[in-house]
């Protein structure tokens, strides 16, 4: 309830007013649960920009998956990152080997939740993509069945990004790829993914921004 | 609630509202004719016309404030276009920042009539006022691009389109048949049909490119066949919504075809020099706002200080 409220009253004027999308194949985006989609990461406001992007009735399927270590490190944070945000914290450093650090996200998955993963770990320089890491990968083994939609994000590390606390409206592109599976090997997945997100960045035109 | 709305500027919405009923008539039947066809952009096109109409109508028709609110968010919409589209600068943010931040007060200034103001505004205090605010950053690489480029974007799509607003506030008295909202809707209509009526001619008869190198589907036969067009309609309509006699009326139809014409074109230099068709997807069927506010950066200037030099 209290996250309908924030998603209908700050986040999509936020999002739609203020920012602005430029949506490409919109019809891609996945419509039930489970599925993982997975994007480049620049700002905090990509959580904000994927949750409104799937259909309404869905938001409180969508989890998004972060970093414990971040998002819980205060009360406030950690009461608005789990009871607004609904996140699946995500321990980034794995203490204790004998611990399953996606038990979460597996959970959620079996339930039919939407999951929304940020594979570069954290939102990096602006506009620069990162290396993916490979904790998608042991989660697709486990689905093989679950979709997962590669998606690009351009725009918002320049409306906000790291360290900056000032949001400066930008237009932003939100490319939607075709969703793909497990492959049954790692590193052909890995590929897979990534190439599935620089093909989509190719799509567009941007300006340069140094 | 209408008292702002003379009944003259009611008939012309109607008369709006009729262009848009028999257009979108035209497009089923052309769909129902032709199913082989490919209708879609014409459809969205129209559709996208109906809601940009409906917004404006609403605003007009509520107050003037909603009418001022509503040229401020265009200016917004554009302007955010605008440093979407251009190469910009990290170092820049905060400069950024605060030419958005002009976009209020702008604003502010039209809805309390503050013309000295609202004239130097942008093109004194914030032409002043961003390359400082660039320099106490520090970053001198690419210093004039970034403030060129910045403030051509304020005066484009700020300042010029504010003058628009700017017809909302002048003296009702000195314009009995229209007053502020039937020279605004004046110059709106007018502008908008001058595009069409420009791409109408080119289609049918044009032959003869006049700006190849910008814009190679523009023709003279185009070009001409809208002034002709344009400038009749201007006549014809301004007992009902402007001050203008007939002979002034004439210069008002002239100053609007050709501003629209330029104003089309310097956007389309500023696409080619991107290198991008649109300049957005904001207007299913039109593009971007910029796509549809390029002739108005123009006409909305020329055709204010042509009327507020001979009637205010």
């Amino acid at each position: 309830m209290l996250q309908q409220f924030f998603f209908v009253l700050i986040v999509r004027p936020l999002v739609l007013i203020v920012i602005g999308l430029n949506i490409r194949h919109r019809e891609r985006i996945p419509l039930k649960g489970p599925a993982i989609v997975v994007s480049n990461h620049n700002s905090h406001l990509d959580t904000l920009v994927l949750m409104t992007l799937l259909p309404w009735p869905l938001l409180r399927h969508l989890r998004p998956v972060a970093a414990k270590d971040y998002f819980l490190r205060n009360r406030v944070l950690a009461w608005f990152a789990l009871n607004i945000m609904h996140i699946i914290p995500l321990e980034r450093e794995v203490i204790d080997r004998h611990q399953d650090p996606l038990a979460a996200c597996s959970g959620a998955l079996q339930s039919g939740d939407i999951l929304i993963l940020f594979p570069e770990g954290s939102r990096g320089d602006p506009e620069q993509m990162g290396t993916f890491k490979s904790g998608i990968a042991h989660l697709a083994k486990r689905h093989p069945d679950v979709p997962i939609t590669p998606i690009f994000l351009h725009g918002l590390g320049k409306a906000l990004p790291k360290g900056e606390a000032i949001l400066v409206p930008f237009f932003c592109d939100v490319f939607i790829g075709e969703p793909i599976r497990w492959s049954g090997d790692r590193s052909s997945f890995m590929t897979s993914l990534e190439q599935g997100i620089k093909t989509l960045a190719e799509e567009g035109y941007r300006p340069a921004w140094e | 609630m209408l008292s702002h709305i003379t009944p003259s500027v009611l008939a012309a919405l109607g008369g709006v509202l009729g262009i848009l009923v028999v257009a979108s008539l035209i497009a089923a039947l052309l769909k129902r004719l032709h199913p082989d066809k490919n209708y879609t952009e014409l459809i969205q096109r129209i559709r996208s016309w109906w809601i940009m109409i409906g917004i404006f109508s609403g605003a007009i028709l509520l107050s003037r404030t909603a009418s001022i609110l509503f040229f401020a968010f265009v200016s917004f919409l554009a302007l955010k276009e605008y440093v979407s589209l251009i190469p910009t600068r990290r170092a820049d943010r905060r400069v950024l920042f605060w030419a958005y931040a002009a976009i209020p007060f702008q604003y502010y200034w039209v809805h309390e009539q503050w013309y000295g103001m609202f004239i130097i505004f942008i093109p004194v205090y914030l032409f002043l006022l961003l390359p400082m605010r660039m320099v106490i950053i520090g970053e001198t690489k690419d210093f004039l691009r970034a403030a060129g480029t910045l403030h051509w974007g304020l005066m484009t799509m700020v300042f010029s389109l504010s003058h628009a607003a700017f017809f909302l506030v002048l003296d009702g008295a000195r314009n009995p048949a229209g007053g502020g909202a039937g020279l605004v809707l004046y110059l709106i209509f007018l502008t908008q049909f001058n595009d069409v009526a420009q791409y109408v001619w080119g289609k049918l008869t044009g032959r003869h490119k006049i700006i190849p190198k910008v814009s190679p589907n523009k023709t003279w036969e185009g070009f001409l066949g809208g002034v002709g067009t344009t400038t009749a309609l201007a006549m014809v309509l301004a007992p009902h919504l402007t001050p203008l006699t007939l002979v002034e009326s004439l210069g008002a139809g002239l100053l609007i075809a050709l501003g629209g014409f330029i104003g089309d074109v310097t956007i389309s230099a500023l696409k080619r020099d991107i290198g991008v068709k649109d300049s957005g997807s904001l207007l299913p069927g039109h593009g971007g706002i910029l796509d549809r506010i390029d002739s108005l950066t123009y006409t909305a200037p020329l055709l204010f200080h042509f009327v507020y030099y001979l009637h205010y």
